[in-house]
């Protein structure tokens, strides 16, 4: 059985995900609001030549139906950034607001902190974690190539994130954008099929659930946390949310995307499980998006909210 | 040996306000990082009202969109705008490109080509009536002159200050 094949009995159309999965993923570039405006990094693309598609769903999200651009006025000037479609969503989801405290729990190489700092209009206090240095110094270079003023940088394991620094206060929205199985990266990277195995995704998933909890813990009450993977793995993803929902005070709530997009699973079998696993009925608040739905990379996104 | 504070290069200090508050020799003020930006850019004070600025690693200045309670012990605050202990402050890249097109005075606009040279790092030959001296360099984009990053005046040549890293064939 390949990893793949695991995921079957998830999919709507087995021959059209197989068929994506196969595609070259398109690429996409974010305009960065907080060094131009959408319309003048359309106008610096037309005069570079570059041609794009707008996105339906995210104003300033562009497809360039061409291969990836060299470099350009526009990416120099930090009016641009590479970023995957679909990776744009957990962002979209989140909202952070202009002076809201929010924590990007693993943050590099960055794309989706920026787009935080963005969303935030470069204000109020953005905490970016990772635990990696060398991925951290290519988020440093990414966010200051896009003029992002209002980062601190933490390098720590985000399970053991400390609030000292940042005078103990709670955040008002977190990013769980999790180290995973990465299964929805097929399209651009062949290989990550190779290094699965079944060991690993159990013990991601104990990483996961320690991350989860601690960005749940280190929000205000009212407050939104947004998990996201890339993987289809339910062990990584609705089995995540079902622990959390045990173990901390939040609940899964609803949201609405301009995306094609399966609902989250409360039954899950496979041969590598002694017995069925089953989650909580609220996890189907969450989003599966598999690459054949909007052309994209595989994604899984859920929305909580902190209750206690 | 003197108990007076040093920098210490790991962590963020918050510059004092002005010379009677420095406690740590040689730290630049935030009075003397706005009057630099003032003078020698003609940015304004106002500019930089929402910001605080901190040092970390000897002489960096980073911009801080914000305030936190100093020292700071973490791995980065803001941007780095501003190299400080030394004859001649020198903004960054970063810093020019993120506020310099609130300068007024000592911005120096190249044509296309000249902007293409500038970005791949490359000297040249230029005329130029105003200050020697660390200059924010700009080209048209999308229609209007935006900054592209710092540049060095002296003797008819301007050097490019792109850092090695950032540099790129257009």
């Amino acid at each position: 059985m390949t990893v793949l094949e695991r995921y079957e009995p998830l999919i709507d159309d087995v021959e059209a995900f197989y068929e994506a999965c196969e595609r070259p993923l398109p690429s996409a570039v974010r305009v960065n609001t907080i060094k131009t405006t959408v319309e003048r990094g359309k106008v610096a693309l037309d005069d570079a030549g570059i041609d794009y598609e707008e996105t339906d769903w995210l104003p300033g999200l562009l497809r360039l139906p061409e291969d990836q651009p060299g470099a350009n006025w526009p990416y120099v000037h930090g009016w641009l950034h590479g970023q995957e479609e679909v990776s744009a969503l957990p962002a979209t989801v989140l909202a952070p607001q202009p002076g809201e405290r929010v924590w990007d729990a693993c943050a590099a190489p960055g794309s989706k902190t920026s787009q935080l700092a963005a969303l935030m209009d470069d204000r109020g206090l953005l905490v970016a974690t990772d635990n990696n240095m060398g991925r951290v110094s290519a988020l440093r270079s990414n966010t200051e190539r896009l003029g992002v003023t209002n980062l601190a940088l933490t390098v720590e394991d985000a399970r053991n994130h400390s609030l000292k620094p940042f005078d103990g206060a709670a955040y008002d929205r977190a990013l769980v954008d999790v180290p995973c199985s990465c299964e929805g990266t097929i399209r651009k990277n062949a290989d990550v099929l190779d290094e699965w195995n079944y060991e690993q995704v159990q013990g991601t998933a104990g990483v996961q659930k320690g991350i989860l909890r601690r960005a749940i813990q280190a929000t205000r009450e009212g407050g939104t946390v947004v998990y996201s993977t890339c993987t289809f793995a339910p062990e990584e993803n609705e089995g995540v949310l079902d622990y959390v929902l045990e173990e901390e005070d939040c609940r899964v709530v609803p949201f609405e995307i301009g995306l094609e997009a399966a609902p989250g699973i409360t039954e899950w079998d496979d041969d590598h499980l002694d017995e069925p696993m089953a989650f909580d009925d609220s996890v189907t608040h969450a989003k599966r998006i598999y690459p054949h739905l909007n052309d994209t990379g595989g994604f899984f996104c859920a929305k909580l909210e902190v209750t206690g | 040996m003197s108990d007076q504070p040093t920098n210490v290069s790991t962590q963020f200090d918050r510059v004092p306000e002005t010379a009677a508050d420095r406690t740590v020799e040689g730290r630049a003020t935030r009075a003397e990082i706005l009057d630099w930006f003032e003078e020698r850019f003609g940015i304004e004070p106002a500019v930089f009202d929402s910001y605080t600025f901190w040092e970390r690693g000897a002489g960096k200045i980073w911009a801080f969109a914000g305030d936190l309670t100093s020292p700071v012990d973490i791995e980065g605050l803001g941007m780095t705008a501003l190299r400080t202990r030394q004859e001649h402050w020198k903004p960054t890249l970063e810093a020019v490109q993120r506020f310099g097109h609130h300068a007024t005075k000592n911005r120096l606009h190249l044509t296309e080509s000249r902007a293409k040279q500038f970005m791949a790092g490359e000297d040249q030959a230029i005329e130029w009536d105003g200050d020697w001296g660390y200059l924010i360099v700009t080209h048209d984009l999308a229609g209007e002159p935006e900054p592209i990053g710092v540049g060095l005046f002296t003797y008819g040549e301007l050097r490019s200050m792109v850092p090695k890293g950032r540099r790129r064939e257009l």
